[in-house]
């Protein structure tokens, strides 16, 4: 049983650590806690939904289509809210933000509907597989699997390779970076397409592993995924994976031991985000916070 | 040659007091002279202005960028209902959990009622403030967030006190528009003379520069959590006005999109500027109002156009984009309504007279 809860906590915990990834490279870079992230988590499951259930495509093609669209409105949202706010005061662009979230919810909910709508989960994944003593359908081994090859592949790209550099360069200070020929405006884009695209798979994922889409699904997930990006330490990847994946075991683990405290299930995260912000700011993987005057 | 200054302070005041009383006037002739629908949307302008006075003292005049607003409504909204509901309705509408024996016989008179829901409001405020804000700037907002859906969640959960999840009804309708509008004078009364005094001037700089303020030999962070726990109190007392219009509260109903249209009223009205929320929501509430149409089938002659569901809430979003990236100041900036500006009696229109 212990196993079962484990696994079930691993795949919701890497889900939220892929929408984590997205937070906090934005806020590495530009300081701006993009509200329209779950937002576009949700784009990327209705994408999927509408690519596969309702016309019929592959899998793997549809996967496709909800990462591109999703990673294009990710863009589109950045150039139209945020990028006319970039010398503007902090609080302004997220006000931007909010608004930008509340947007998304509603346009989906015009053109959509507000209905939820069912999910038909690909068989090949659902056929349950009996390892030891647990029982579990591939699915479930497939999500966090998912997760981490992405998550080593990010890596390798930020310390690996050129553009990965300039993003580390521009999150510590981004008019020098600037002026050693770096074209900032670019990379802040491709930070963008990164953690739309991350914020799609786990879209994708989630429609499977819950089937169910419907407009307003990105609101918690993403505020949850926020809240592990704190948790890990804004600004640094392996942080918002690890912060996602505690937040994965808070949620299942005190559901699963104490049942009667379900209805508190919401309640815990936030907990464990005013406790964190409290005891350490800066998260766990987080550096000094440093007083500028 | 201008009239002198106490002449002008005496006309002020009497203009004041003159507009008042036409104003007052109006409210009652309106109370019955109007249709229901008309009188509940402006009863919530003076709702949706006080809550927007209440959370532009937090966030426009001390700089605290709050994202719970919603929560503090949520406290003073049931702390309001439980204290005017009898006890008969109680004991009908508890069916979930009986009600806790010690909350059944309490009830009390309406403005009692409302200033317990302000006080508790404010209460919870102070706690909530004092760890919190030691944070700043965005991380504050996420951690007010957080703070506003955990009362939510508690008031789901807490059955026995709040009736969970199916809310409370049938709560007497108390709140007229005399009383509204009564509420609102008051409150712009204490905030005017607030920002007047001293304490308003501290609090300008603790919200321009904290570090400046320090060196001055202000204490910041005792200024900041009293500013919080004032706001709070006001938006409990807003939340117990909202939930005597509407008659029936349940915790959906204090989510954070409530926050996010206070936001929107403080941010178009101009943040820092009194004379701006009162605007603000004054144009959020109606334009909320209007917009339904979209959501609403048109019939226009054989031309059948069915209603939108959503339509109403994007182009409200649109807006405040646009106005945050167009006029970030909104509409008053930090400018504030005097009788002077309006009678254009200021110095430089004198200059230009005498020339």
């Amino acid at each position: 049983m212990f196993m079962q809860h484990f696994i079930n906590a691993i795949g919701l915990g890497s889900l939220y650590g892929l929408i984590a990834i997205g937070y906090t490279m934005v806020y590495g870079i530009l300081r701006l806690i993009n509200f329209a992230h779950g937002d576009i988590f949700m784009l990327g499951a209705y994408f999927i939904f509408f690519a596969t259930i309702s016309h019929g495509l592959p899998w793997a093609v549809g996967a496709m289509i909800a990462i591109a669209g999703a990673t294009f409105c990710g863009l589109l949202v950045d150039r139209i809210a945020y990028r006319p706010l970039r010398n503007a005061p902090r609080i302004s662009a997220l006000i931007s933000a909010i608004g930008v979230s509340f947007f998304i919810e509603n346009f989906t909910v015009v053109v959509f509907s507000g209905m939820p709508r069912p999910v038909v989960q690909p068989a090949a994944l659902m056929a349950p597989i009996t390892i030891g003593s647990v029982r579990l359908v591939p699915l479930a081994l497939m999500v966090p699997a998912i997760a981490f090859i992405l998550v080593a592949a990010l890596l390798w790209m930020l310390y690996g390779t050129k553009p990965g550099l300039a993003m580390r360069a521009i999150s510590y200070d981004i008019e020098t970076t600037r002026l050693m020929g770096v074209s900032v405006d670019k990379i802040i884009a491709l930070t963008f397409a990164i953690g739309s695209a991350l914020a799609a798979v786990a879209g994708i994922l989630w429609a499977l592993r819950y089937p169910r889409v419907e407009p307003f699904m990105g609101i918690m997930p993403g505020f949850k995924a926020f809240i592990a990006a704190v948790f890990g330490g804004i600004g640094s990847v392996p942080g918002a994976m690890i912060g996602g994946i505690v937040l994965g075991f808070v949620e299942i683990m005190s559901v699963a031991f104490f049942p009667t405290l379900s209805g508190y299930r919401d309640a815990f995260a936030f907990l464990l985000l005013v406790v964190i912000l409290l005891w350490k700011p800066t998260g766990l993987m987080g550096g000094k916070l440093e007083d500028k005057i | 040659m201008g009239a002198s200054a106490g002449d002008k302070t005496l006309r002020n005041r009497a203009l004041t007091i003159g507009s008042l009383i036409v104003f007052a006037a109006f409210l009652w002739w309106a109370e019955e002279g109007v249709d229901a629908y008309k009188v509940r949307i402006i009863n919530l302008i003076a709702i949706n202005a006080i809550l927007g006075l209440s959370l532009n003292l937090i966030y426009g005049m001390a700089g605290m960028f709050s994202l719970g607003h919603a929560g503090f409504m949520a406290i003073g909204a049931y702390v309001s209902a439980i204290l005017i509901l009898s006890p008969d309705q109680k004991l009908a509408m508890w069916i979930l959990d009986p009600i806790a024996p010690w909350l059944l016989d309490v009830q009390s008179p309406f403005l009692v009622s409302l200033i317990a829901a302000g006080a508790i409001a404010a209460v919870f405020g102070c706690i909530v403030s004092i760890p919190v804000l030691r944070l700043g700037g965005d991380y504050l907002g996420i951690a007010t967030l957080g703070f506003s859906e955990i009362i939510r969640i508690l008031i789901t959960n807490f059955t026995p006190i709040t009736n969970g999840p199916l809310g409370l009804k049938g709560i007497p309708p108390h709140a007229s528009l005399l009383m509204s509008y009564g509420v609102l004078a008051v409150l712009l009364f204490c905030m005017v003379r607030l920002m007047n005094s001293n304490f308003g001037n501290v609090l300008r700089a603790v919200r321009d520069d904290e570090i400046a303020a320090k060196v001055m030999g202000i204490d910041t962070f005792k200024i900041r959590v009293l500013a919080f726990t004032l706001g709070c109190f006001g938006g409990g007392v807003g939340g117990a006005l909202m939930g005597n219009l509407i008659t029936t509260i349940d915790p959906k109903m204090f989510m954070i999109t409530q926050t996010y249209s206070l936001l929107m009223i403080v941010v178009i009205g101009g943040l820092g500027s009194i004379t701006g929320s009162v605007i603000g929501a004054v144009l959020v509430t109606t334009m909320l109002e209007w917009l339904r149409f979209v959501e609403d089938p048109i019939t226009i002659g054989s031309l059948y156009i069915p209603g939108i569901p959503g339509m109403r809430m994007v182009i409200f979003s649109m807006l405040l984009i646009a106005v945050i990236i167009f006029r970030r100041e909104g509409i008053m900036g930090m400018r504030e309504f005097s009788w002077g500006w309006l009678l254009r009696d200021n110095a430089r229109v004198n200059a230009n007279d005498a020339k």
